[in-house]
């Protein structure tokens, strides 16, 4: 039943995920966290952070939910409600794309939405910064992090493997 | 015409093309494999130019959900009808997909260790930051901040502040901003 469940949540949720995953983990965290107790807090942030060390798109921290929620069944029904409405919705679409790109309603709902996404990856990012249950040295890294990033090139990886690093040195 | 037909020919891939195109993008990248996509259709494989590659990329940014999947679905569709729209996907979530349950599997097995929840409590405080910084640039890109921006604090509000339900939100938010925006563009 509660594979069923999670199908249909996030199938929900898939329509409004503009930004991608990663603009859904607030929402996924109120699903799985605090609606249906499926995770904990702690669980919730170390699948992100595993879905972050490991390569592929964004859309996998939604099959390591299900996993944690409803095993192998739960994976798979997870992310196929993430990808699949809105497949079937461009697959239908497509051939008639050319027909109303550049119209003023279409170019409003792209700069419409913009601001939205912005403040939806914000919110996982505050909702991460709670749920991490950081030390000060944690804290800092996310600071640090958030410098190197926006001021140089620098492979994400590396921060990443940076953090696992201090992580495991317990400083974090 | 024999000349004019060389110059025509664009490869045109197959289901396995397809299949395994797609999974050398699905496994190259961390945190967001787009630009390997367009790496992989418009220089590696020449798939489409990148002209085309952009017209379809506009679909699959305008619609919600994993923009790489839905472009995934129409390149494969383009090609392959509905079987390279199914393949496509398939074929970039496949790899990934294993590698990540290979790490639950390892997740559920040592996850409890302290060194491990010291690690990845260090890895989700990296990823936080790179999502601050996501934010920073997302916003920074954003056009008449004047007007926008507010949209964005909004959203933060409902979401992050006042836990309301996000469906409602992005709908009361759509229709606030994106009506903003088509009296903007009407003013142009």
């Amino acid at each position: 039943m509660t594979v069923v469940e999670l199908f249909l949540e996030f199938a929900l949720l898939s329509f409004v995920a503009f930004g991608g995953a990663t603009a859904l983990l607030p929402e996924m965290h109120r699903v799985v966290v605090e609606n249906h107790h499926w995770l904990d807090e702690t669980t919730f942030t170390h699948l992100y952070a595993i879905a972050q060390a490991a390569p592929g798109p964004n859309v996998l921290v939604v099959t390591l939910i299900g996993w944690k929620v409803a095993g192998l069944a739960g994976a798979l029904a997870a992310t196929l409600a993430m990808c699949l409405p809105m497949s079937v919705v461009i697959y239908l679409l497509i051939d008639r794309w050319e027909g109303f790109a550049g119209a003023r309603w279409q170019k409003a709902i792209s700069l419409g939405v913009a601001p939205l996404a912005v403040g939806l990856v914000f919110s996982g990012a505050t909702l991460i910064a709670q749920a991490a249950g950081l030390a000060w040295g944690g804290a800092l890294l996310v600071l640090l992090t958030v410098v190197i990033s926006l001021r140089s090139k620098l492979n994400p990886l590396w921060l990443i493997a940076l953090g696992a690093l201090l992580g495991l040195a317990g400083w974090v | 015409m024999f000349t004019a037909d060389k110059v025509d020919t664009k490869p045109r891939p197959d289901l396995r093309a397809l299949f395994f195109g797609f999974s050398s993008v699905g496994l190259s990248g961390f945190g967001g494999v787009l630009p390997f996509a367009r790496r992989m259709l418009v220089e590696q494989r020449r798939w489409m130019t990148a002209e085309e590659f952009n017209a379809q990329l506009g679909l699959c940014q305008f619609l919600p959900g994993p923009n790489v999947v839905n472009l995934a679905v129409v390149v494969g569709k383009r090609y392959q009808g509905l079987a390279g729209a199914i393949v496509a996907p398939v074929g970039l979530l496949a790899g990934p997909l294993a590698i990540v349950l290979l790490l639950a599997l390892l997740y559920d097995a040592y996850g409890s260790l302290p060194i491990a929840q010291g690690m990845l409590r260090g890895i989700a405080a990296v990823g936080c930051g790179l999502l601050f910084a996501m934010a920073w640039r997302m916003g920074k890109a954003l056009r008449d901040k004047a007007y926008f921006l507010p949209f964005s604090v909004f959203t933060v509000a409902g979401i992050a502040m006042l836990r309301w339900p996000m469906p409602w939100v992005m709908v009361a938010g759509l229709i606030l901003s994106g009506g903003v925006a088509y009296w903007r563009l009407g003013k142009k």
